[in-house]
């Protein structure tokens, strides 16, 4: 390619946000936190059939472990604080994925106690629609998160200190 | 010697074995449980209030997600209590259907069951053979509804429309290897013993107590009382089918959950007894005023079209009564009261959710045992928190 590669195949040249988006997409922790029906068919998600795992996404009880929180269900208003302090403990960098109807905009539950969306709160990085989306769903969900985790620039050096972070638009 | 303090301790509504999102307030006497007060309501919907301003089938939907593993067997528990009101006869080839798809879902809701409540006590096999085969049962789901949990199926009267000609063949293979699988779990489970220290003695509530807070269901069974709603006041025809009502003796974890696995074999039994009963024919009753139209008509006809528009618009008026509808849930007694002005919505639809009711013998089961041992007395309540806060 016109470039001597004295060291042979022992080393791979790359930029470093493609190394840290690399990484970071790879190993997408999300919390277990279900709230209604979606969570039923996120479990089937991670269960035998669809296998989770395989994309290195493992579910992690503690919001200190996790880096993804997946609103699976309906969120009432009496849940929403504790969404919120949840969402707080997650370590940067976090994304949100609105499953479903009712986490993308209250669904059927046009009521006094069900908040209309997930987004009046979080900033919400992949909508899923369906009511409940079906396992593919989410998994298609979820590689829309890994194109989108790909697509940020200087979240690293942002993180040092060193510039402004670049996010995509929701997915 | 000082004196020592209870501790105060939140356990939730974020906490993995909570089944949802039940929040408990533990008092604490060292490890021992001194005292138990559920926090609910942090899934409430509102169905009972929007189902107010829903004609009698727009309700349908809603109550597919009340108990969201187990929606069939809420269809049928609404769907028969506005048959009741409507004083509908359905054709025999929907009972048998309702029949075969209620079964299932007890399975289904069982198998869940089973994944959460090992999953939470440590094994995790179990959780991953169970969704091997809910998954099954998933596919079943889809073949006829064309949805995955949210079937929404049955229609007043009858069903939406006939099963397609493989589902006798897929439901057939599928009770056919079954056993097999529960032979698995019980393989992994029934003389594990990690298992049988979590299980037996723990949760224990006696038939007397458990009469008196109202359980019902595997909950009730497993404290010896013999009562089952198919076999006792039996409805949408279960009075035809040969099945056994299996109790347990000693109260515990262990027998609520041998109560569970019987219930899935015989639960496999009536779906092989309906599937040999089922006979070509129509799935909707011949009523006009209350059922849709057959789709044939609604697409080559106008009265055919106008009909279905009205019934889908405008619904039908019930006459002005009250009824109530208990069926034999998977988690137990699932009733409907409605209470009907005479207009085409209900003036009021109370739902008596067997989770909700179950969820109080917590206290009496897990007072006096370990922090860990509320885990498994919440797993072996099977609650589920849609129907609980509705």
């Amino acid at each position: 390619m016109g470039v001597d590669n004295p060291l042979g195949d022992n080393v791979i040249t790359t930029s470093l946000d493609l190394l840290v988006n690399w990484s970071r997409k790879s190993s997408i922790w999300p919390m277990t936190f279900g709230l209604a029906c979606c969570a039923i068919e996120m479990m089937a998600t991670g269960a035998s059939h669809n296998d989770l795992d395989r994309f290195g996404i493992i579910f992690r009880a503690s919001p200190r472990q996790s880096d993804c929180i997946i609103i699976a269900g309906t969120v009432t208003k009496k849940m929403l604080p504790v969404i919120m302090t949840v969402y707080e403990q997650m370590p940067e960098p976090k994304w949100v994925i609105a499953m479903g109807a009712c986490a993308c905009s209250g669904g059927i539950f046009d009521t006094y106690s069900v908040v209309q969306g997930i987004d009046e709160a979080l900033p919400v990085d992949v909508y899923i629609p369906g009511c409940p989306p079906r396992p593919e769903a989410l998994l298609f969900g979820l590689l829309k998160l890994q194109d989108k985790i790909m697509k940020e620039r200087n979240s690293f050096g942002n993180a040092i200190g060193l510039g402004e972070r670049y996010i995509p638009e929701a997915a | 010697m000082a004196a020592t303090e209870t501790m105060t301790l939140n356990m939730g509504p974020q906490h993995p074995s909570t089944h949802g999102v039940l929040r408990l307030i533990l008092e604490l006497d060292g490890e021992v449980i001194v005292k138990v007060t559920p926090h609910i309501g942090f899934l409430h919907r509102g169905i009972e209030k929007l189902s107010e301003y829903r004609t009698y089938h727009q309700i349908l939907p809603l109550t597919d997600r009340l108990d969201y593993l187990a929606p069939m067997s809420n269809n049928l528990g609404y769907i028969l209590a506005v048959e009741k009101l409507m004083a509908v006869e359905v054709p025999d080839r929907a009972e048998t259907i309702r029949i075969i798809m209620a079964e299932l879902t007890r399975l289904e809701s069982h198998l869940v069951w089973i994944a959460c409540h090992a999953l939470d006590i440590g094994a995790m096999t179990v959780f991953i053979y169970a969704f091997r085969e809910r998954e099954t049962v998933m596919e079943i789901y889809e073949l006829i509804s064309g949805a995955r949990m949210t079937s929404n199926f049955f229609r007043v009267g009858g069903l939406s429309q006939d099963v397609p000609d493989e589902f006798v063949k897929k439901v057939s293979d599928f009770i056919d290897v079954m056993p097999g699988y529960l032979d698995q779990y019980e393989g992994l489970l029934t003389t594990n013993p990690i298992w049988l220290k979590r299980t037996v003695g723990n949760g224990v509530i006696s038939a007397e107590d458990a009469i008196d807070i109202g359980l019902t269901g595997p909950a009730l069974r497993g404290s010896g009382v013999d009562w089952d709603l198919r076999r006792d006041n039996p409805y949408s025809g279960y009075e035809k089918y040969q099945f056994k009502v299996p109790t347990g003796e000693n109260c515990d974890t262990f027998d609520r959950y041998k109560v569970r696995l019987i219930e899935m074999r015989e639960a496999c039994k009536i779906v092989r007894q309906a599937l040999d009963r089922l006979k070509p024919g129509p799935v909707l009753a011949d009523c006009p005023q209350v059922c849709y139209p057959p789709k044939e008509n609604v697409y080559n006809s106008i009265e055919g079209l106008i009909h279905h528009f009205k019934i889908a618009s405008e619904g039908f008026p019930a006459p002005e009564g009250e009824v109530y509808q208990g069926v034999e849930a998977p988690k137990g007694e699932l009733g409907f009261y409605i209470v009907s002005d005479g207009g085409n919505k209900p003036e009021r639809l109370r739902i008596r959710p067997p989770s909700f009711v179950n969820l109080q013998a917590i206290e009496q089961m897990s007072v006096g045992s370990m922090i860990a041992d509320l885990v498994a007395v919440i797993g072996t309540l099977d609650i589920v928190l849609g129907e609980i806060d509705r």
